[in-house]
């Protein structure tokens, strides 16, 4: 196969996966192996043209490469054109890597009402088609036909399999994005009219746009319809209030993708049109915009640890993180900017494993609320050493991938924006403070809460086998309906059920029935926790792919040109 | 005494009508002569051959630009696609009349429309499986007036093509066989309000003569051109804006709209809502591009406003409806403020009308199919009563009928404009040309609408999706051929004109020609 399929078949492969995956006869309550084998054989496969793909990439070649265009629509001037440069390479590779994961771990789960895992799978796979195609796309409208078209399967992945109140969070995700999405498609369609203009004949061709030289008055409409889009999505701080529901109502594979992927297409936005289209304006608004990341990451933060509710806490770290995206890539340097994107996989990865971890908890407790967990470390040693690596990562403790891109971004915009910098800093003692109570509450402590005795039924719990998984859930589904109608009775509504069984099995009062990772929990969680680590002390062959785009860009925007590499790992000297 | 000339008539040029409209004329004959028992086919077969005659007479006509009959038609590229556009649909609104598998009835009309409601014969023909076979012949003159409507080229022939699209609409608006006083109240306020607009026209008409000294486009236009800013030309011009944006509902002249959509049998309400919108719309584009293309500031701030109007009053009325037909005849309305985005910019390019005629086109046949196939499916969703059009009945539909809510899901997002549907391509192109033309404001009006409108799309969705389904639901009926015929056609080609629109794109460019 010639290299430059490998993006076609990237988006073709899955999106083939999901149209055979919701094709299949359905199967007898809600175990649909082979949709879940074909899902995960279909994601494995978009991994394996992910990594082909970045060995045939060449750092030091062409800014994109493994192009292809096929005119697709010739009176708009549309091309389907594809390629990556290596921003758009490591985002490629971030989403090979995490969606087989969410697929392994959404192997259990069960489908609200009589709906079909069967269903979610599809829908998950047609998401991975659509958000490879937006990393892909080097022709704006069709970028901009995958922005939007992204958000069906994720409005169904969060309306049909999410949490109590799906509906809501589904349409508040779907109407945000939405009006973000319609805005830049005024933008989109004036930049069109500016080329046409300007070219003699409209072009939606990324690299035919990047040489013009735009009016720049025009340059600002253009730069804020396409800046309210990512913002939205990104989210960056007014415009963030649609994520902490979506990403805690949204089914815990749904919320990995939303966060780890879905969102960083605002700030690749940023890096991809906003800056090298819009060099003018960008660096007028990028004192507002620098505003906004630095509020982002300190009220987000303070935010993040007023929540009870895991999920949220999660979300809220999440925009905090993405404040400190934002500030690197509008600091106008090549460190920090490549700081940003390595920010961006980083992200990706280490706020997926906590989602993932959060949802494994979940999974055996049946809430959502920290106040209804304590000590599970004492019996779940496995699952709370997850937690804590998953944690850490996202404070950014150095070792792990996150502390590496969060001190490049600091020491990159130190120097061009020093007083937004300082702020800043703030954010990180913030979130060591939110991720650690949020451990210490959950994991240390006397045992607590809805799983005190909680897995009695099974009788046997020694070995963490696949019954028990099973009927865990039985306990677990009970609890959840009273946790989420009446919050602060959660507790005692878990505690009742557990005093329940406990009568009949007579353990020990007050001992914690938690049964700890099993095997397929584990392929789970170790992949993500040996990427964090592996990155966190060798992040150079990423950090390779990414310098020579940044800089690209960032000579694009006319900042910072000669681009001072970070050739040497900065994590060095500090472990 | 001078002779009498006869007008030179291009017969060939005329085919398209003349099909429909003998069709029209042999449907009377029939309904006259037919022998009952088998006239429901007969007169089936009769309007199917008229209306696909006239669609395979037209693309055989294409590429053709003259005026014809004395000058009072004009068949021109615009003209032709339109025409094929209307041909085309109201072949597949007649294949939703003639469904007979999903009433218990056997049929949507009412045997005899003028029984009053409740009297002994209405409660006996509500049960008599006694067909009504009128409506043929009714929509095959009304397809017949909407064609004429769309290459007429003297604003007396635009009248007579008015009236005979009109009022047989007015009719078959009232021969609803479920809820018959509903039906009758739609049929009666169509037609006094449609009488209203008749009158406007008429009245913009006489005065445009009274200015102008003619009744033919080109010789407005050139008197336009001429003469400039005559206070009885504009005066005329703007009575006849109005009287054309009443049948096209556009807002404020949309009153009727909610209360004859709901109220009449809903393949009618199908026809209605993408015929004749295709039908006023040709009309509009014709008189504002021939007849007052050249003083377009005369026009342009009526259509910006009554655009941004149309979008909001459509979007946001939209949202307080509980009833999906009434929802739809909003969105109907927001759709018309959406189109008037690409009249605007008919002014731009430099041949023939450019890219605001052609996208306007284009959207017209998207929007078209996409809302006649969301009313056909509306008529699969019944209770005992008729059609279950309360959204609250919709619940949950997904999981009684997968497919119905699938097809149902592809024309919402289509009507909402997200990418990959006939929608999304429609807007981009008009909102393309209207940025062209400069009018960007109204392009970001629209882009609010068009996010407000979303969301009581998004919210049928979410019903029939994510809702637990009712207790005491609706059944979603197994249609027979015509009405899956037609569901098929208008969902392939909402997909393929959002997935590669390319060819009609192109052809509704090259057709882009307007002759007078």
């Amino acid at each position: 196969m010639s290299a430059s399929l490998y993006l076609v078949a990237m988006i073709a492969v899955p999106a083939v996966g999901a149209a055979v995956t919701a094709a299949l006869p359905g199967a007898p309550e809600g175990r649909d192996e082979r949709a879940k084998r074909l899902a995960l054989g279909t994601s494995l496969v978009v991994l394996v043209l992910a990594v082909l793909a970045a060995l045939a990439f060449d750092p030091g070649g062409d800014r994109f490469q493994l192009t292809s265009s096929v005119s697709w629509i010739p009176d708009f001037g549309v091309s389907f054109a594809l390629g990556v440069d290596g921003i758009a390479l490591v985002m490629l590779l971030l989403i090979g890597v995490l969606v087989p994961v969410v697929v392994l771990a959404s192997w259990r789960d069960t489908a609200p009402g009589e709906r079909s895992m069967r269903t979610f799978f599809a829908w998950l796979l047609l998401l991975e088609s659509m958000m490879v195609g937006v990393f892909a796309a080097t022709d704006v409208f069709l970028f901009y036909v995958f922005f939007e078209a992204m958000l069906v399967p994720m409005y169904f992945l969060i309306g049909s399999f999410g949490g109590p109140r799906r509906q809501y969070a589904a349409v508040k995700f779907f109407l945000y994005s939405l009006v973000g999405g319609l805005v830049m498609l005024a933008a989109v369609i004036g930049l069109y009219v500016v080329s046409s203009s300007s070219l003699g004949e409209g072009t939606f061709a990324f690299d035919a746009l990047r040489s013009i030289e735009i009016d720049p008055g025009v340059q600002k409409l253009l730069f804020l319809g396409f800046f309210v889009a990512f913002a939205i999505k990104a989210p960056l701080v007014p415009f963030h209030t649609w994520l902490p529901d979506s990403g805690a109502e949204a089914p815990i594979g749904g919320a990995v993708l939303l966060v780890g992927v879905l969102d960083k297409v605002g700030t690749f936005g940023f890096l991809r049109y906003c800056l090298p289209l819009f060099p003018d304006a960008s660096r007028d608004f990028a004192p507002w915009v620098l505003a906004l990341a630095v509020a982002g990451i300190l009220y987000a933060a303070l935010l993040a640890m007023g929540q009870s509710d895991m999920k949220r806490l999660v979300s809220y770290t999440s925009i905090s993180h993405f404040g400190f995206i934002a500030l690197g890539i509008f600091a106008f340097s090549t460190e920090a900017a490549t700081g940003a994107v390595l920010y961006m996989v980083n992200h990706g990865i280490a706020t997926g494993l906590l989602f993932l971890v959060v949802g494994m908890l979940i999974a055996r407790g049946g809430s959502r609320r920290i106040a209804d967990y304590g000590g599970v470390a004492s019996r779940a040693p496995l699952l709370a050493g997850a937690f804590l690596v998953a944690g850490l990562a996202s404070l950014a403790l150095p070792g792990t991938n996150s502390f590496v891109s969060e001190f490049l971004v600091l020491i990159g915009s130190f120097p061009t924006r020093p007083v937004f910098t300082v702020l800043a800093t703030v954010g990180i003692i913030l979130a060591a403070l939110y991720i650690l109570l949020m451990y210490q509450r959950t994991m240390h402590g006397p045992p607590r809460g809805v799983l005190v005795g909680a897995d009695d039924t099974t009788g046997g719990h020694g070995a963490p086998d696949r019954e028990d998984a099973a009927a865990e859930a039985v306990p677990a589904a009970e609890a959840a309906p009273a946790s989420e109608t009446v919050p602060a009775s959660a507790a005692e509504a878990g505690a009742a059920t557990a005093t329940a069984t406990a009568t009949e099995a007579a353990p020990r009062a007050g001992s914690l029935r938690v049964r700890d990772l099993d095997r397929r929990e584990l392929a789970v969680v170790t992949p993500l926790i040996a990427l964090i680590l592996a990155l966190g002390f060798y992040p150079q062959p990423v950090l390779d792919l990414i310098e020579p785009a940044v800089a690209a860009t960032m000579s694009d925007v006319g900042a910072d040109p000669a681009g001072t590499a970070p050739d040497t790992d900065p994590t060095g000297g500090t472990d | 005494m001078g002779d009498i000339t006869a007008p030179d008539l291009s017969l060939a040029a005329l085919a398209p009508l003349l099909f429909v409209f003998g069709a029209a004329c042999v449907g009377v004959l029939v309904e006259a002569f037919g022998p009952r028992g088998n006239r429901q086919p007969v007169q089936l077969a009769v309007a199917l051959v008229g209306t696909l005659g006239g669609l395979v007479s037209v693309l055989l006509l294409a590429g053709r630009g003259e005026v014809t009959a004395g000058g009072a038609l004009a068949v021109d590229g615009a003209a032709l696609f339109l025409q094929a556009v209307i041909a085309g649909l109201g072949a597949l609104s007649i294949l939703l009349f003639a469904e007979r598998a999903l009433d218990p009835a056997r049929s949507a009309f009412v045997t005899s429309a003028a029984v009053p409601v409740g009297s002994p014969r209405d409660r006996e023909q509500a049960m008599s499986p006694r067909v009504q076979t009128e409506v043929y012949p009714l929509a095959t003159f009304a397809i017949g007036g909407m064609m004429l409507f769309a290459a007429s080229n003297d604003l007396l022939i635009m009248f007579v093509a008015l009236e005979v699209l009109s009022l047989p609409l007015y009719l078959i608006s009232g021969m609803a066989r479920r809820r018959r006083l509903l039906s009758q109240e739609a049929a009666v306020k169509y037609f006094l309000l449609g009488a209203f607009a008749s009158g406007f026209f008429l009245y913009g008409l006489a005065l445009v003569y009274g200015a102008t000294g003619s009744i033919r486009l080109s010789d407005v236009r050139a008197y336009a051109a001429v003469g400039g800013a005559d206070v009885l030309l504009v005066l005329g011009l703007a009575l006849l804006v109005v009287g054309l944006m009443f049948k096209a509902s556009v807002a404020p002249f949309h009153t009727w709209t909610p209360d004859v959509y709901q109220g009449a049998p809903t393949p009618v309400t199908a026809f209605m809502a993408a015929c004749t919108k295709v039908a006023a719309f040709a009309a509009v584009l014709r008189l504002l591009y021939v007849a007052f293309g050249t003083s377009e500031w005369t026009w342009r701030p009526l259509v910006y406003g009554i655009a941004i109007v149309s979008m909001v009053v459509g979007a946001v009325l939209g949202l307080t409806q509980t009833d999906l037909k009434r929802m739809l005849a909003y969105s109907s309305i927001a759709h018309a403020g959406f189109l008037l985005v690409g009249v605007i910019a008919l002014g731009a390019g430099s041949d023939g009308g450019g890219s605001g005629l052609s996208s306007t086109m284009f959207y017209l046949l998207a929007y078209g199919l996409t809302t006649l196939g969301a009313f056909a499916v509306l008529t699969l969703v019944r209770d005992g009563d008729g059609e279950a059009t309360h959204l609250s009945q919709w619940a949950g539909l997904a999981q009684r009928s997968p497919l119905t809510a699938a097809i149902m899901g592809i024309f919402l997002l289509a009507l909402a404009g997200i990418p990959l549907t006939s929608g999304f391509t429609g807007k981009f192109a008009v909102f393309r040309a209207a940025i062209e033309d400069g009018a960007w404001p109204l392009v970001l009006v629209a882009v609010l609408a068009s996010a407000v409108a979303a969301f009581f799309y998004v919210r049928v969705i979410v019903l029939m999706y994510f809702s637990a389904p009712a207790e005491e639901g609706p059944t979603v009926g197994v249609p027979g051929l015509p009405t899956t015929i037609a569901l098929a056609v208008t969902v392939t080609a909402t997909l393929v004109l959002g997935v590669a629109p390319g060819p009609v794109l192109d052809l509704a460019q090259r057709a882009a020609i307007f002759v007078g």
